[in-house]
């Protein structure tokens, strides 16, 4: 544990070697040179010295030094009397000298010799390069030099950090020093700073606190304060049960965000028009190769590619929808089981049109720079960028959708088109028009998820058929004909498919959820938000 | 007999047709292989498979064409009928299978199991095998029509939860723990009923079981149709409400339509999985029942014939596009599916009929 986080600061300090020696000054090249030859020279013994002197000079350049020395990458030349770094040391490899950053290649394996250091130096340096972490300027590498020397109890080192906490602003900071001064204190004779040190560790939410515990209780499990360690135990492991649970809230509302995204297009189609549109997953599957297609043509804008995407998916899948109603849909209103059958072949058309034109494998879209990380909440909890991402673009699709069905012209022709055909055409609505629109609309947000789909998954000839089940259970679960129920049952699905998924695997939880929605179709066989009102009646 | 197809011109033709066949074939066969009249075993294997096929036709027909029900959902009996003569078929390997282990299928010493689950034994009985065969398929269907025909879950949500359900077994036995052999499912069968399946023997004898099927199944289908109750069905698929309140059961007649037709299925599925050698879990994946549907639809709806010829036609375009021109076959079905829901809604034999008017 210790060691990973000390690996840690050593990659991130090893990186600003190289710059660091480059900006050598002249008067701190007489210095160097003075220090390196200091060390060529000296005996275990002395170079304890030699490096508090360096370090006492120049901080950064002795860390930086005491680092490859514990990695065991610190070599000297014999015969030039120069420090190297070598991270391979045999004949043709490549070292760097140190003096001017030159790298130079190794022609005599027997020329360079390790600068070695002994256990006392090891636990010596770490110390130093701790100390040096811990006054660094910036917050990050100042809580990233505590967590390193977590579980240290040496004395002086715990009197630095304790003067460096009075003195500490930043309040990150300052829990990452509490924490270490808090593990340390557990260890001491005093009973009552014990008992502050298990109240501090019983707030913290690192792990390392809670290791901390469970080696003190498994040390001392006569002690008197061993109730009140098993209950500072408890509560971590409450919160720790508790951001689990966050977690695979998060996780599955990003699940259903898919669901709804996938779903959404059909519920406009399927719900509002009553077109059992099976072609629905090649939809989304078109705007996903648009995604992959808009990425060819612009390969050094990957960022900005998505933001194309978005809208060239809508288009394409939109024309598609509008050509399929146009050529096909429009013959069999009212036959739904035809419907059904009819658009299914368009499915297999446009699934071997793609396999013959890009080819029957799979094909990766690049997920742009922006889109990928993590958000730190708290040491338990950090939730991945990208579903965040598809989370917001859910809700915000949603919602516009919404605007558009409720707000405009066209949201109210095709209510009215969907309520009462003649009606409406009566009142002057052209409804072949509004047919035709709406299923573009609905096939053009089956594009949109496509290109949400395409940064997760995949993207293949295979894939709408994957989607397309899942995306009838949506429609069908929360109520056809009302996109709120799309909404509820899409992020309710996707919650409970992740709740399941600890106890049962993924696949299972799949097939129970499946089994769920059948049966509670029996129920309520119109869903969770059934139409209510002569529109409903058919 | 001879009532039931009185009516039916479709009907004796087929039936007749394969009589014949079941004359003849094995008379072709034994005829020497320079002969241009030879038929060569394998492919009589495949003329088994497609009968194997139709019958699975015929029970959607009935579902669909008389009862209004479009089941998505069809190979799924089918499939669980293939897969418990599957596990018969494993049983008969015994200890010849790669690892030689007498007591268990291979898969299952290859995922370090140590007995017979509880639901495989029996199925080295013939007898249990055949009862489960239609037994399984029954029982799904019944349990799963009580509950979707009480609560009058019709149309389109009926075809979507069946599609899904044959999704959920899917999944199911794609998972190596339900001890169907997961992916690759049961396979590499050597023997039924002591016959070896590699002979040509026992293969022609797979095939005139298959028409004797078809022959049975066609007939009793007939009977069902031609029956009172055969017309209390149509009443329901016509005028739902109306049969209900005429005093009819309308859920009592779908459900025991709908359960004959998942028998009649996993019947069709056992005499398949002999003839191809393989059952998987692919046999339920949707797009399969969605096919047969259309072998109906291309044949002609409520003709129980119909459904025969748009079986074999498909089945045989199938065999043939798929190894001359793969490329072509999913957009040539595809384009199949578009034609003839908008220009045949009655089928090739509906083509046949109208000219016959004529």
């Amino acid at each position: 544990m210790l060691y990973m986080r000390l690996k840690k600061v050593l990659y991130w300090g090893m990186g600003c070697l190289l710059m660091l020696l480059a900006s050598l000054t002249q008067a701190g090249e007489a210095e160097f040179i003075a220090h390196e030859q200091a060390l060529i020279k000296a005996e275990f013994e002395q170079k304890e010295q030699i490096m508090a002197a360096w370090y006492a000079a120049d901080t950064q350049q002795a860390v930086d030094l005491m680092e490859l020395m514990l990695a065991s990458q610190l070599y000297y030349h014999k015969k030039e009397k120069r420090l190297y770094k070598v991270i391979d040391a045999s004949t043709g490899a490549v070292a760097d000298r140190l003096i001017d950053g030159e790298p130079v290649t190794i022609t005599k394996k027997r020329d360079f010799k390790r600068v070695s250091i002994n256990n006392y130096l090891r636990t010596l340096f770490l110390q130093d390069i701790a100390k040096a972490g811990l006054t660094a300027a910036e917050p990050e590498q100042r809580i990233a030099a505590a967590e390193a020397i977590v579980g240290n109890t040496d004395p002086d080192l715990m009197a630095t950090v304790a003067g460096l906490r009075a003195q500490e602003t930043n309040a990150d900071v300052q829990l990452a020093f509490e924490l270490v001064l808090a593990v340390a204190n557990l260890q001491s004779a005093d009973a009552s700073q014990q008992l502050a040190a298990i109240e501090t560790l019983g707030d913290s939410l690192q792990p390392a606190a809670l290791n901390a515990l469970k080696e003190f209780l498994a040390s001392n499990p006569e002690s008197d304060l061993a109730p009140i360690a098993n209950k500072a135990v408890d509560s971590i492991n409450g919160k720790i049960d508790f951001y689990n649970g966050v977690e695979t809230l998060y996780f599955g509302l990003s699940l259903g965000s898919v669901l709804v995204l996938a779903g959404i297009g059909l519920a406009i189609t399927f719900g509002v028009m009553g077109v059992i549109n099976m072609a629905h997953g090649e939809l989304i599957m078109i705007g996903a190769y648009t995604t992959y297609v808009i990425q060819l043509l612009m390969p050094n804008h990957i960022g900005w590619s998505l933001l194309v995407a978005v809208p060239a998916a809508f288009v394409v899948s939109g024309l598609v929808g509008i050509l399929l109603e146009r050529g096909v849909i429009r013959f069999l209103y009212g036959r739904p089981l035809e419907t059904l059958l009819a658009t299914f072949g368009i499915s297999l058309i446009l699934q071997q049109a793609v396999r013959s034109i890009f080819s029957p494998l799979n094909r990766s879209v690049e997920t742009p720079s922006w889109m990928s990380g993590l958000i730190e909440i708290n040491p338990l909890l950090s939730l991945t960028q990208s579903r965040m991402y598809i989370i917001v673009f859910c809700l915000l699709i949603f919602f516009l959708l919404l605007a558009i069905m409720k707000r405009t012209r066209l949201g109210l022709q095709v209510r009215a088109v969907s309520q009462n055909r003649n009606m409406a055409r009566a009142m002057g609505v052209r409804s072949e028009w509004v047919d035709a629109l709406t299923f573009g609309l609905g096939s053009g947000v089956a594009g949109i998820a496509g290109v949400a789909l395409s940064q997760l998954t995949n993207v293949g000839p295979n894939m709408g058929q994957a989607y397309i089940i899942d995306s009838f259970m949506v429609v069908v679960f929360g109520g056809v004909g009302n996109l709120w129920g799309t909404l509820v049952a899409g992020l309710s699905l996707g919650v409970a498919n992740k709740l399941l998924e600890p106890w049962a695997g993924a696949v299972l939880a799949k097939i129970l959820v499946l089994i769920f929605i059948i049966l509670f179709i029996q129920k309520r066989p119109r869903g969770l938000f059934p139409q209510r009102g002569r529109a409903a009646e058919d | 007999m001879i009532r039931l197809l009185d009516q039916d011109r479709g009907g004796k033709w087929l039936i007749g047709s394969l009589l014949l066949a079941i004359v003849l074939v094995p008379i072709l066969n034994s005829l020497p292989e320079s002969s241009s009249l030879h038929i060569p075993t394998y492919s009589i294997s495949l003329l088994g498979k497609y009968l194997t096929l139709a019958l699975l036709a015929v029970a959607v027909d009935l579902v669909w064409g008389y009862l209004g029900i479009l089941t998505l959902g069809h190979a799924a009996f089918f499939a669980l009928g293939g897969y418990a003569m599957g596990m018969y078929l494993m049983r008969q390997i015994g200890d010849r299978g790669v690892y030689g282990n007498p007591d268990l299928p291979d898969f299952m010493v290859f995922l370090n199991w140590q007995e017979l689950p509880w639901f495989w034994h029996g199925f080295d009985q013939f007898w249990l095998a055949v009862i489960m065969v239609m037994l399984v398929p029954g029982i799904l269907a019944f349990v799963f029509g009580f509950l979707a025909f009480r609560s009058r879950v019709s149309g389109v949500y009926l075809s979507i939860i069946t599609q899904a359900m044959t999704f959920a077994l899917m999944l199911a036995f794609y998972r190596n723990e339900m001890g169907f052999g997961g992916n690759n499912g049961l396979t590499d069968f050597k023997d039924i009923l002591g016959f070896s399946l590699q002979s040509d023997q026992t293969k022609i004898g797979l095939f005139i079981a298959s028409a004797i099927a078809l022959i049975l199944g066609y007939l009793l289908c007939r009977a069902i149709t031609t029956s009172r109750a055969g017309r209390a069905v149509v009443a329901v698929r016509d005028g739902e409400s109306r049969a209900r309140f005429m005093g009819y059961r309308v859920e009592n007649i779908k459900l025991w339509v709908f359960t004959f037709s998942a028998v009649l299925a996993g019947v069709a599925g056992a005499l398949y999985v002999p003839q191809v050698g393989i059952i998987n879990p692919n046999e339920f994946s949707p797009i399969n029942s969605i096919e047969v549907v259309v072998w109906v639809a291309v044949g002609g709806r409520a003709t129980l014939y119909g459904a025969v010829l748009g079986a074999i036609l498909i089945n045989y375009a199938k065999s043939y596009f798929t190894v001359e021109l793969p490329d072509i076959w999913l957009f040539a079905l595809g384009g199949l599916f578009v034609l003839v829901t908008l220009l045949l809604p009655r089928g090739v034999t509906g083509l046949l009929k109208r000219k016959e008017v004529e």
